[in-house]
């Protein structure tokens, strides 16, 4: 708050002065304008391509139809959309489950626990996994996880899979958020509890977790944001059957490899039906984003 | 006010989620951008179409078509653009326009007689089982039984005491249409396990599971199990599936490799698809495991 007073005495102080400022200014405005009419202008473009479906199929079919099986056009065609929504927030909040505890947990070890060598070795291993491209990872779930689930429960290319590939997609993520939370908390204020009397234990449960938690949020949300826009991987790996599924076993499709499976050979109704999947998408992304604008006031105001 | 820095550090964060959906759709807006200018460029330059040629359709095709406009590049002195999208595309593009030829992995039906198809080559496809199966061959309705959820074990047809897992393709590819019409099915009545896209993928999945059925191009097929790849093609109707069975005609399930143009062709048009159909190329469809056309 100081600092943005201190900004605009500044800015007060050189008004009308320079040319330069006034340029700069205005060069800003303009870059700002810019990137946020792209948005603008996608969102409409997103809404415009979905649009002939919404309104010849109608939201309700969406939502209620027997499958998907869009190809056959607007009359024999079935449109439900519900089994892939409810695949793409399966795997992700299986992924995040999972990602989220580990990573706090390693975020932990490595700031607390661990001996330097080892911490050093270890985030420099943890950056490598966030640079891996995710259509390794979805070639390497292909290759060696989905045939080792199969030898307990065929098919084997599962929910389970995914969840599993994602885990380790999104893992890097929590993992260095919570890291370098975890790391911003001032020495001082673990110096104090340490003066307290407090172990090593209760100062974390008590004093360090509790000052990075929003930190931890945050990048647990950012985890949430790859895990929902993730393509190549689960279209690999999740044997992508449109259907809810009944059990961690069970192949299911998500919005995103829907889009990837289906648009290089979509026409017409099929095409725009598709686009409805990708503004499901979009508000589930939004949802997201907003989420991350709540917690970030939050600990503003906390 | 205690952790400035780390409230500094989740600000990145957190605007790093935004750039990165941003990018995202800046993404997906070029590409519509850049498939709208190909379009734009093609019906306003209509003299200058004589330097470039516009190719779009089936990924089968595709990959053949691509080697060739190469060498026919270097031959002639002008560009060849090959875009993928499906069969369908290539046959709305053709007609439409926004292609000078459209690549289809099927023959030309009857509604669409308003458009000329030229053979360039021909594709298979098979059924694929893991190799460590010990079935060898499958009868059409015992295929039809399994892909309709009736058999659901191999032991009833003499296979281990495995589930059967069906590797279906996904709505829209020409190979799915094919199959399903070679075996009068409907898609709405397959109960598959596993639903790919691409061959490779479906290669893949069936090799990493011994109770796995799916279908594939012949030609990927041989290529894979000729790389040791644990696939087993099976015969069908008693016929070997392979690409000299292929080209002998003889093989049932089998597409053409189509070039579609509407109207009459440009001399440069008339030209590659010339070239495209002449033995000068047929080393190149050989290689990618079809078999030429005539």
């Amino acid at each position: 708050m100081r600092a943005r007073q201190r900004f605009t005495i500044w800015f007060e102080s050189c008004r009308l002065s320079r040319r330069a400022d006034w340029l700069l200014a205005w060069s800003l405005r303009l870059s700002a304008l810019v990137s946020g009419a792209l948005v603008v202008f996608i969102t409409v473009f997103v809404i415009a391509e979905a649009w002939p479906a919404l309104r010849s199929i109608g939201v309700w079919r969406f939502l209620n139809d027997a499958s998907w099986y869009p190809s056959a056009g607007v009359e024999d065609g079935t449109f439900n959309l519900v089994p892939m929504l409810v695949g793409t927030v399966l795997t992700t909040a299986g992924a995040i489950v999972l990602a989220a505890p580990l990573g706090v947990l390693s975020a932990i070890f490595r700031q607390v626990y661990a001996p330097p060598g080892v911490g050093r070795v270890y985030r420099w291993l943890i950056e490598l996994l966030a640079g891996i491209p995710s259509v390794v990872y979805g070639f390497w779930g292909l290759v060696v996880v989905v045939p080792i689930i199969t030898r307990f429960e065929p098919p084997g290319a599962s929910l389970l899979a995914g969840i599993l590939i994602l885990t380790l997609m999104i893992l890097p993520t929590t993992t260095l958020a919570s890291d370098a939370a975890l790391q911003s908390v001032p020495r001082r204020t673990i110096e104090g509890a340490a003066a307290l009397g407090l172990g090593r234990w209760a100062t974390l449960q008590g004093v360090a977790l509790p000052a990075a938690s929003s930190g931890i949020a945050t990048g647990v949300l950012l985890a949430t944001g790859r895990a929902l826009g993730e393509t190549m991987a689960v279209l690999m790996v999740c044997g992508n059957v449109v259907a809810v599924p009944d059990s961690l076993f069970d192949p299911v499709r998500t919005l995103t490899a829907n889009i990837a499976l289906e648009m290089a050979y979509a026409l017409d109704g099929h095409r725009s039906a598709l686009f409805v999947s990708g503004l499901v998408l979009l508000l589930l992304v939004s949802a997201l984003v907003l989420a991350a604008e709540v917690v970030d006031r939050r600990q503003a105001v906390g | 006010m205690i952790h400035d820095g780390s409230l500094q550090e989740l600000r990145v964060l957190k605007s790093s989620l935004i750039v990165g959906s941003l990018s995202l759709a800046l993404l997906v807006g070029g590409m519509v951008i850049s498939g709208c200018g190909v379009a734009g460029a093609d019906s306003s330059a209509t003299d200058r179409q004589s330097e470039r040629l516009v190719i779009t359709g089936s990924s089968t095709v595709a990959p053949l078509v691509a080697e060739i406009g190469k060498r026919f590049e270097a031959d002639a002195g002008v560009r060849v653009d090959v875009q993928t999208g499906g069969s369908s595309r290539g046959i709305a593009d053709a007609r439409n326009g926004l292609a000078d030829i459209g690549m289809a992995s099927r023959a030309l039906g009857a509604a669409e007689d308003d458009l000329t198809g030229f053979t360039i080559a021909r594709d298979g496809i098979c059924v694929i089982i893991h190799r460590d199966n010990p079935i060898t061959e499958l009868s059409d309705p015992q295929v039809v039984d399994m892909f309709t959820g009736r058999l659901t074990h191999w032991d009833s047809l003499g296979g281990e005491d495995r589930r059967i897992t069906v590797v279906n393709k996904a709505e829209g590819r020409s190979t799915l249409e094919l199959f399903l019409k070679h075996f009068a099915l409907d898609n709405r009545d397959v109960k598959a396990s596993v639903v790919i896209g691409d061959n490779e993928q479906g290669i893949k999945t069936v090799a990493g599971n011994p109770g796995a059925i799916g279908y594939v191009s012949i030609g990927a097929a041989e290529h894979a199990a000729a790389r040791g790849v644990a696939i087993k093609l099976l015969p069908m109707s008693g016929i070997a599936a392979s690409t000299a069975t292929l080209s002998e005609g003889n093989f049932p399930l089998a597409r053409p490799l189509t070039l579609v143009i509407q109207g009459e062709p440009s001399t440069l048009t008339q030209r590659f698809i010339d070239y495209a159909r002449s033995p000068a190329v047929h080393d190149l469809v050989r290689e990618l495991s079809f078999v030429p056309a005539s």
